[in-house]
């Protein structure tokens, strides 16, 4: 458990690093759809939720499990949903691309 | 033993590879033109994690499959609401992104009590804790955005120190709890109290102030799934916990900034506090106004135009009819571009998605930072239910409650038309000098009706 903990705070602090990197580079044109990609990204907590489920170590945990399923599960077709279509909507007055 | 050893590692790789499309979909994101890759990338990265997760050991799969299609089932209408609507739905997600962390980190506790090791136990507490209050706080702003609640701000004496009072409560249950962990009856209240929390929290919340607000609950929206990822040693959860933990993060840096507020002050919720002051001076002074005839006629003679949309453009769901001001404008020949203010509608990049939504090109839509130094040279500056953000009180005012909230400079462009119900003052109560200007012509009328007008008189007055 101790590596592992060290491990895990080691990934958080890169993976929040690159978080920070990336999205600074993001225009302010195209915040809405982040904001709604990384909800859909962020409900990558349907597999914590999933396999709640699929172990069945109790009712009460099941049941849980289930509502969170569906919650998440929601967020990830609704995110990606509405992020490709608002992307869609974003053309550039010039022919080409630049 | 073999066999779930070659599984477990499957699955590992599997969630490697998520994890490096995840961060790739985030990348794409930085261009329009590379941006729908992202989200191919982000998509499939869901599905490859969705489905090494389903080969894990001893699966039962009925409810799983019942709980999918039920999600797909909600999902799908939440990803076709009206652009106008991205508000609130994005508050909704954050709310059911928080409650499957919640629901989560509640099972995971009453499997494992009274056997939780101290460091689980404290992310697990803090999993709960913002799942929670992120869900409530969530709820709350899709209400008030949807005006299901309502929008006003409400304060009352001592806000902030009940809100921390109740916070603090929560922490120290949590505390206890890392020490002891059998305390099972304790758990409900580190759940409930921060459910008060979390509605208590965003009631002192007006709309303007809704951008930093849902920035601020994606940050802990993203800051629960990785804490939900300790819990469960999933390294792919603290990869897209700590991605949506930083962009929710850097989001209310930068709408704080814009806002004129310290982060501090956002972090603590003292956000949305009432300014009253400046609201008292209300002697009429001289304004001039202007039909919609006389502003197409300098709108056509005008070589420069730059509109400034606000969150009242959205209201009147003006953007279509701008659209057509666009076009009547360039066709004549007239250099029509729109300033985007940070804070500009009800949440990051809102203005952007309701003026792509009308085919507007994205190329025409520029930042603060990229067109305030153009505003001296252009010739009419057209606020349309934009208030505030246009204050040029904020430069020059300093007993003003928004001194040094950044501004649009519309106020150096040759000629200001601003569009505007009435003189009543905006969200934050302040009077805006702009509108006494001698070179400000006020369009008194509702922003769908009087633009309608303006391309009509522009459409009557001859081709070119």
């Amino acid at each position: 458990m101790g590596s592992n903990l060290i491990d895990a705070l080691f990934i958080f602090m890169l993976a929040a690093f690159i978080g920070f990197e990336v999205i600074r580079r993001i225009s302010p044109l195209l915040h809405t759809p982040l904001m709604s990609l990384t909800n859909a990204l962020d409900a990558i907590a349907v597999l914590g939720a999933i396999v709640l489920v699929g172990e069945h170590k109790s009712t009460f945990s099941a049941v849980l499990g289930v509502i969170a399923v569906v919650a998440a599960t929601s967020n990830v077709v609704g995110g990606f949903l509405i992020t490709d279509r608002m992307l869609k909507m974003f053309k550039t007055s010039r022919p080409t691309k630049p | 033993m073999t066999d779930f050893a070659g599984n477990q590692y499957i699955i590992e790789i599997v969630y490697l590879i998520a994890s490096a499309l995840f961060i790739l979909s985030l990348r794409w994101m930085s261009s329009p033109s590379t941006a729908r890759h992202g989200v191919r990338a982000g998509e499939i990265g869901m599905v490859l994690a969705i489905a090494g997760t389903l080969l894990h050991h001893g699966m039962e799969y009925k409810w799983i499959v019942i709980a999918l299609v039920l999600g797909t089932g909600i999902g799908i209408p939440l990803g076709r609401v009206q652009m106008t609507a991205v508000p609130q739905r994005t508050a909704l997600s954050h709310a059911f992104g928080a409650l499957c962390v919640t629901l989560v980190g509640t099972a995971e506790f009453y499997l494992r009590s009274p056997n939780v090791p101290r460091f689980m136990m404290a992310v697990l507490a803090m999993e709960v804790i913002l799942g929670s209050l992120t869900f409530t706080g969530s709820l709350m702003a899709a209400g008030k955005l949807q005006e299901i609640l309502p929008q006003r701000p409400l304060t009352y004496k001592g806000q902030n120190f009940v809100n921390l009072g109740l916070l603090a409560v929560a922490v120290a249950i949590a505390v206890y709890l890392v020490q002891h962990p059998e305390g099972r009856q304790l758990f409900p209240f580190m759940i409930g109290i921060p459910l008060v929390f979390g509605v208590l929290m965003v009631v002192p919340i007006g709309g303007a102030d809704m951008p930093t607000v849902i920035s601020l609950l994606n940050s802990y929206a993203g800051l629960s799934a990785a804490a939900m990822g300790f819990v469960l040693d999933s390294k792919l959860l603290i990869i897209a916990g700590a991605l949506d933990g930083s962009s929710g993060f850097i989001l209310s840096v930068i709408m704080s900034k814009a806002m004129n507020r310290s982060f501090t002050n956002v972090l603590f919720g003292a956000f949305g506090q009432v300014q009253t002051s400046a609201a008292a001076g209300t002697e009429a002074k001289p304004v001039h106004s202007a039909t919609a005839e006389e502003a197409a006629a300098i709108l056509a003679a005008a070589n420069q135009v730059v509109v400034v949309p606000g969150y009242g453009m959205a209201v009147a769901q003006a953007q279509h009819k701008v659209r057509e001001l666009y076009d009547s404008l360039t066709k004549r020949g007239v250099i029509v571009r729109f300033a985007i203010h940070p804070v500009a509608g009800r949440m990051p990049g809102h203005m952007n998605v309701l003026l792509a939504e009308a085919d507007i090109p994205y190329d025409k839509l520029l930042d603060m930072e990229d067109i305030n130094g153009d505003f001296p040279q252009t010739d009419v500056a057209l606020v349309i239910g934009a208030n505030d953000v246009t204050n040029p009180a904020a430069r020059t005012d300093t007993a003003s409650p928004i001194y040094g909230m950044p501004i649009l400079d519309v106020d150096k462009a040759r000629t200001v038309m601003v569009i505007k119900r009435g003189m009543s003052p905006g969200f934050a109560g302040i009077d805006n000098p702009l509108y006494y200007l001698e070179r400000t012509l006020m369009l008194f009328g509702d922003a769908k009706a009087f633009v309608n007008d303006i391309v009509r008189e522009l459409g009557a007055g001859g081709h070119s």
